[in-house]
Order: C-alpha cells, then sequence, then structure tokens
C-alpha cells in the first residue's frame, strides 16, 4: 500500500521511500523506512499529514503516492 | 580566515572567536541571539536569496544567527548558508527544542560529526514541562559528550549559564566507524566538517576540493538517525498528554472544510489592515501629504534652480516621470507602507505556524499549475508587489517552479498599487460585470498555469513541511522580520525603479513613448474596441501599473469597455520595475520571451472577450465561453496527463 491510500488515525510503518533525496531528508525528520508513524490528517486529493510523537510532517498528495507503507492498525 | 565564495563578508576582528547559533527551525535561535547581542546587530543579506544574516558582537567575539535548518547539505539556500557558516565557526551554540528532541538531535549529531566545538542549549523546556515530558540531561550530556544547558529562552531562563560555559564548548562523541573514515581523508581535507559532507555526496564541498563527492549519505544518515534515536530513548521520559486546544485548530487548518473559512477570515482581516487602513489612511498621508505635498516641490526647488523643468535633465530629474520625484514618491510613500504591512502579516503568519498550514491546505489547488504549497510566499506578496514576489520566488524549490511562478505573478497577479485603482473602477459596475472580470483573471491564471505545467519540461518538486506547534507569534520578533525584509527589499528595488523612471524619461524626452502610443492605437481601437487614447493608457501602465488603470476613469467607457481595459491592464506587463527584475532573475533571453508572452496574452484575451461579446451580444456568452475554456482545459489535461517519472527505485506506484 502506498502512503496516499491511509486513512486518518491509521498507524503504519514506512517502507520504501522513492526517492533519495526525499529518503534523506525524511531521515533526518526521522520518519525513515523501518519507522512506525500514525496518519494524522489526510487533506482530501491533498497532502497526508503523518505524525511521529511530537512532530507533525505534512507530504505533497504526489509524493504520497511513491511512498510505501504497511498498516498496523 | 577560510574564506567560502558563496557568502557575505562579515568583518570579523583576527582575534576573535565566531559563534554560530545554529539550530532547527522555530526553536528560538533569535531569541538567543537578541538576548545574547543586545542592540548592535548587523543584517547582511546573502547574494541571490533573500535571507538575511544577523551578526553582533558579544565581548570580544562575534555571534551569528542561521537560518533554521533540519541538517546541513545542499538541499536549499538556508542549508547552504547555514552549512558554510558553521563549517567556518569557532563554536556552535546548538539551540535545541526539548519538544522535538528526536527531530533536532540529528542535526546537533551531525554538527558533532564535524569536529567544531559545541555547547547545547535545550531550549523550550516549559512547553516540554507542560506535556508532562522529562529529559534526563546530565545522561544526554554524557551521551553527547558536549555541555548541555536547561533553558527558556522567553524567560530568560539559563542564559547566565550559557554565557557561563559558552568557553567549556567542546568537541562530542563520534561514531567509530565515521571515526576513523574521517580521518582516512584527513590527509587530503584538513577540514573535518568539510570531510564529512563530502563523505555525504555534498556536491558543492566536494568541488571546492576537486574531490568527487561521496556515496554514502545514505548509510551515514541512518546510522546518525539509529544514534541519535537510542540517545533519545535514554533520556526522556514521556507523560501522557491529550490534545490541546493549539493541535485541535493546527488540523482544522488544514482541513479545507474548516480551513478554507479559516483562510478567507485572516484573508479578510488582511484586507481591513492593508487595503484599507495600510492603502487608504497611510499611503495618503505619505504619498500624497508628505511626499507630493512636501517632498516634490522641495526637490523641485532645488533642482529648478540649475535645470528648468521642462529642460532634458530637468524632466529626466523631477518632470512627470522623474528619477527625483516620482521614483522616490512611488517607493517611500507608496510601495514602502505596503510592503512593511505585507510583510507584518506575514511575519505574523510565519511566527504563529500558520503559514505551513496554509501551504498544507493550498497544496493541492497550487500542485495543478505546477507548483506546491510553499508558492502561497510569494503569491501573497505578489499582491503587495509584483517586483517583491518575483524576487521571493527564490524560496521555491526548482527553476521550473521559479519559472511559472514569475510567468503567472507577471501575468495574472495584480499588486496592491493597481488593486486600489481597480476597486475604484469596480464599484461603478454591475455584479455580472464584476464576476466577468473575476472570473476572466482567476480562468486565465488557472489555464495558463495548467498548461504550463503540462508542456514545461522538468519535474517540481512537492510538498515536504514539518507543521510547528501553533504559538501566539511574538511583537519582537515579528517587527524585527518585517523591518530587516523590507528594508532589504528597498535597498534592491530602488535601483530598479529609478532605471525605470530613467528611462521612461529617455523615451519621453526623445518623442518616442508618443509614438508607441501611436503604434499601439490599431490595436486598441479594432481589436480591443477602446477609443484611441485607451493606447495612453496601457504605455503608462507599463510605467507605474496604477497609473494605467487610473487612466480609464477619464475616458469615458461604458461598462462592457471598462471591463476590457480592466482585464487587459491586469495582464498586461507589469511595471518597469518588474520588468527589469524578470530579466535580473531570469535569462536575458527568458526575460524576453516571458515579456512579449505577458504582453501578447494580454491583448489576445482582452480582445478575444471584446470579439465573443460582440459576437454572441451579451455578457453571459462572454462568461459561459470563458467556463468552457477553463473546462476544457482541465479536461485535457486530465486526458492527456504526462505520465509521472518512475524515479522509483523499485517501488509501485498506485494509479
Ligand atoms: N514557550 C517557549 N517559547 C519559546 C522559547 N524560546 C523561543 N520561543 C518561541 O519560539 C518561537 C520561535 O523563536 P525564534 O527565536 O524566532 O526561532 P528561530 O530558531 O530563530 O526560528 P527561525 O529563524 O525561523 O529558524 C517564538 O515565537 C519564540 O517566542 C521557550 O523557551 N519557550
Ligand atoms: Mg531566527
Amino acid at each position: 500500500m502506498n502512503l496516499d491510500k491511509c486513512k486518518k488515525g491509521h498507524k503504519i510503518r514506512i517502507t520504501g521511500i522513492g526517492n533519495s533525496d526525499i529518503r534523506a531528508q525524511a531521515i533526518r525528520f526521522g520518519i525513515s523506512e523501518g519507522e512506525i508513524v500514525c496518519c494524522a490528517e489526510v487533506v482530501p486529493a491533498g497532502p497526508v499529514v503523518v505524525q511521529k510523537n511530537n512532530q507533525e510532517i505534512a507530504i505533497g498528495r504526489r509524493l504520497a503516492r511513491q511512498i510505501a507503507v504497511e498498516l498496523i492498525s | 580566515m577560510h574564506c567560502h565564495d558563496s557568502g557575505v563578508k562579515i568583518n570579523i576582528p583576527p582575534d576573535s572567536r565566531k559563534i554560530v547559533l545554529a539550530g532547527n527551525p522555530n526553536v528560538g535561535k533569535s531569541v538567543f541571539f537578541n538576548a545574547l547581542t543586545g542592540l548592535y546587530v548587523d543584517v547582511s543579506n546573502y547574494p541571490g536569496t533573500t535571507l538575511e544574516i544577523s551578526h553582533g558582537r558579544y565581548g570580544n567575539d562575534v555571534i551569528i544567527d542561521t537560518p533554521g535548518v533540519y541538517g546541513i547539505s545542499s538541499f536549499n539556500d538556508e542549508e547552504r548558508i547555514a552549512r558554510d557558516i558553521i563549517l567556518d565557526a569557532d563554536v556552535v551554540v546548538d539551540i535545541v527544542d526539548a519538544v522535538h528532541l528526536e527531530r533536532d538531535l540529528f542535526l546537533t549529531q551531525q554538527i558533532i560529526d564535524t569536529g567544531v566545538p559545541m555547547v547545547v542549549a535545550l531550549n523550550m523546556l516549559d512547553e516540554a514541562g507542560k506535556q508532562g515530558r522529562k529529559i534526563d540531561i546530565d545522561l544526554l550530556e554524557d551521551l553527547l559528550g558536549v555541555p548541555v544547558i536547561p533553558t527558556v529562552a522567553v524567560k530568560q531562563m539559563g542564559m547566565d549559564e550559557l554565557k557561563e560555559k559558552i568557553c567549556c564548548a567542546r568537541s562530542g562523541h563520534i561514531d567509530i566507524g565515521l571515526h576513523s573514515k574521517l580521518h582516512e581523508l584527513h590527509d587530503r581535507v584538513a577540514n573535518q566538517g568539510e570531510a564529512l559532507l563530502i563523505l555525504e555526496g555534498d556536491p558543492v564541498v566536494a568541488e571546492r576540493h576537486g574531490i568527487a563527492p561521496g556515496s554514502e549519505r545514505e548509510e551515514i544518515y541512518l546510522n546518525r538517525r539509529a544514534r541519535v534515536n537510542d540517545i533519545v530513548g535514554h533520556v526522556v521520559s514521556e507523560g501522557s498528554k491529550g490534545l490541546g486546544f493549539g493541535s485541535i485548530l493546527g488540523r482544522m487548518m488544514i482541513q479545507p472544510v474548516t480551513g478554507i473559512p479559516i483562510l478567507l477570515f485572516c484573508l479578510y482581516l488582511m484586507y481591513k489592515f492593508i487595503g484599507v487602513f495600510i492603502a487608504g489612511d497611510i499611503v495618503g498621508f505619505t504619498e500624497e501629504t508628505l511626499m507630493q505635498g512636501k517632498y516634490e516641490p522641495f526637490v523641485r526647488s532645488i533642482v529648478g534652480r540649475y535645470f528648468s523643468e521642462s529642460s532634458v535633465p530637468g524632466s529626466i530629474l523631477i518632470g512627470e516621470f522623474g528619477v527625483l520625484t516620482m521614483t522616490v514618491t512611488y517607493i517611500l510613500g507608496l510601495l514602502l507602507p505596503l510592503v512593511l504591512g505585507f510583510y507584518l502579516v506575514l511575519s505574523a503568519f510565519e511566527d504563529s505556524g500558520y503559514l505551513p498550514r496554509i501551504a498544507a491546505l493550498t497544496d493541492r489547488a497550487l500542485s495543478g499549475i505546477g507548483l506546491n504549497g510553499r508558492a502561497v510566499i510569494p503569491i501573497i506578496l505578489g499582491f503587495g508587489c509584483v517586483t517583491l514576489a518575483t524576487i521571493v520566488t527564490r524560496v521555491l524549490g526548482s527553476e521550473r517552479e521559479r519559472r511559472i511562478a514569475v510567468f503567472l505573478l507577471a501575468l495574472a497577479i495584480p499588486c496592491s498599487a493597481q488593486l486600489a485603482v481597480i476597486a475604484g473602477l469596480i464599484t461603478s459596475l454591475n455584479g455580472t460585470l464584476v464576476a466577468l472580470y473575476v472570473i476572466s483573471i482567476l480562468t486565465v491564471l488557472i489555464v495558463t498555469g495548467t498548461l504550463l505545467n503540462r508542456f514545461l519540461p522538468g519535474e517540481s518538486t512537492d510538498l515536504l513541511i514539518d507543521l510547528p506547534p501553533l504559538r501566539l507569534p511574538r511583537i519582537e520578533n515579528v517587527l524585527k522580520k518585517t523591518i530587516t525584509k523590507s528594508y532589504h527589499f528597498v535597498l534592491e528595488a530602488t535601483p530598479l525603479f529609478a532605471g525605470g523612471a530613467l528611462l521612461i524619461g529617455i523615451l519621453q524626452v526623445t518623442g518616442l513613448l508618443e509614438m508607441l502610443q501611436r503604434l499601439l492605437q490599431p490595436v486598441t481601437v479594432g481589436w480591443l474596441g477602446m477609443p484611441k487614447e485607451s493606447a495612453t493608457i496601457f504605455i503608462m501602465g507599463f510605467v507605474r501599473r496604477d497609473f494605467g488603470a487610473a487612466g480609464l476613469y477619464n475616458l469615458g467607457l461604458n461598462d462592457f469597455q471598462t471591463v476590457i481595459g480592466l482585464v487587459t491592464i491586469t495582464l498586461f506587463v507589469p511595471c518597469i520595475a518588474s520588468t527589469l527584475i524578470i530579466f535580473k532573475e531570469r535569462s536575458r533571453r527568458e526575460g524576453f520571451i516571458m515579456w512579449s508572452g505577458v504582453l501578447f496574452l494580454a491583448f489576445l484575451i482582452g480582445g478575444s472577450l471584446n470579439q465573443v461579446y460582440r459576437a454572441t451580444g451579451s455578457v453571459y456568452g462572454v462568461i459561459i465561453g470563458l467556463i468552457s475554456v477553463l473546462l476544457a482545459t482541465l479536461l485535457l489535461t486530465k486526458i492527456f496527463v504526462r505520465k509521472p517519472k518512475l524515479t522509483s527505485e523499485g517501488i509501485n506506484y498506485g494509479r
């Protein structure tokens, strides 16, 4: 499954990020591959907001489509 | 001193240390900077960016503030500048937000890995406390290997201890594997920080040393992330917390159902403040009373002693478009108050954490025209001054986005000087015609943006933005940002406006201005269906956009002609200063294409509206025409979507 298909409240594990620059930035934010995050908000057709601890990050829809995730709950 | 060619020159006495404040965005660096330096602060602008770097004296040393970054590399201007200042530092004071420790420590560890002596200020402990978050400071100090000082910057807590500990700054613990790799590079790159960045594949630093950039960024980053997560796991104990009002409001701001009304409400307040108070009362005073009433007669009388106003130098200096009269009045009397107003609002949005949420809310709409949510910043500023907004497009992530944004700003965003006049004219029109005007401009904006996005080569960047907690903005911070940004704008824009006035002055005294007006007449009369005098207002629109629009008052136009005039003048080539900045920011060739493209489109669209009106005989016909063009464009680009380029390595895309 990809991040753009997630629903608000889903708990997910990030399994793959397509682009290497984005992967580097995600590591800095602490949402790199393998991390468990919460899908905090989904703007209809717009960005997906993921949350980890106190951190909230908005991810554009096209980018979210390139992030593979695994549903945990 | 090792001098990096990317920066401004900061004068630093030979025996003083460079103390650099570094940290993630919004962690309190500037509050620390102000507390440590006091009044004597210099702000320098980095060439080619809109970033201002403050530096000030601290005893015998110099303190330098840096832009907030999540790591140092070459991802954007902020990082490049922060990187160069940090690599050049004698001591780094790293400000860390206790609430976002896991995010912030990545940068901390990266700076430790550069080997520079460091102290950490663990800030925002009040907010962390409110969330029931406890941090073992002694253990953190041991694990990082550098002094850690607990602080609450806004309450000045911990400041004295920080000042004492700056002299105890030391290099922290580095991962053993990384350390030996850095050691291997030591012969070729003496500076450990630069060696680190080369290993991490930073192209700029690698090039400075003539070494191929390394390919181990990801491995180094992952190790660092693991190390940081481990440290956080040991030092933080989490309390329980519910969602505060701040986070609920924050969520509401990005969901369209609630976010759009909130945004509209904020824009309405902004309109009341800038559009009514500043553009009306303040500008009325500064432009008319102060500049035209006092200043202009004064320079006229002085210059008039040497040149008569009708002589060639006289008319260039103090004539209708005089460099000393019109330019100065325009910049100080009109633009400066408006730019201050816009920056005040924008800084308040930024400081409160609302701006990134506006970016998230508008991302969807903006990605349709090849931009992302970040582009709201230049777009909002464009309604203040298109010249300013064109400069600010430097914040966008790619050349492609800058190209689209600069073009759309030049074409379809009316600046405040023009808006005032448009608003005045529009009140005399009936609702259908007002709708026609608004729909025309929106259609042009959307259709042009969509087509550019469809046909321009390259890829636009996507939104990836941290949503900081909402806070009440701090007046001091907001004012400081407003004043430095406006000041730098005036510095950068004055030569443009003066050069523009000079050019127009020359056109006028040589008679070329009149010739241009005559050349334009067939277009205005035949194609736009406007009286022949209207050619003048288009030329005037080039001098100052509001002059152009104001000229429509006196032409005795019928209502439909007024709309055609307004649409054309809104789309028409931006004023001469923004023309010059377009040429400066883009290449000469691209600037020329944009400029003539805007000119062509303005007349094409204005004229088409007129022709459709004649053919259908009704305003509704024109509106229906516009809407069908809009829908057709959206539909066609939907059908012939560009295949997204597959940049992924082995990931499946959902459709
Ligand atoms: N509650 C609390 N707020 C703080 C503290 N320190 C700073 N702030 C607030 O945090 C916000 C950001 O502070 P700045 O000093 O502008 O942060 P900065 O690191 O300079 O931000 P950038 O320059 O944008 O990277 C301001 O609204 C400050 O008032 C603190 O210790 N506690
Ligand atoms: Mg700051």
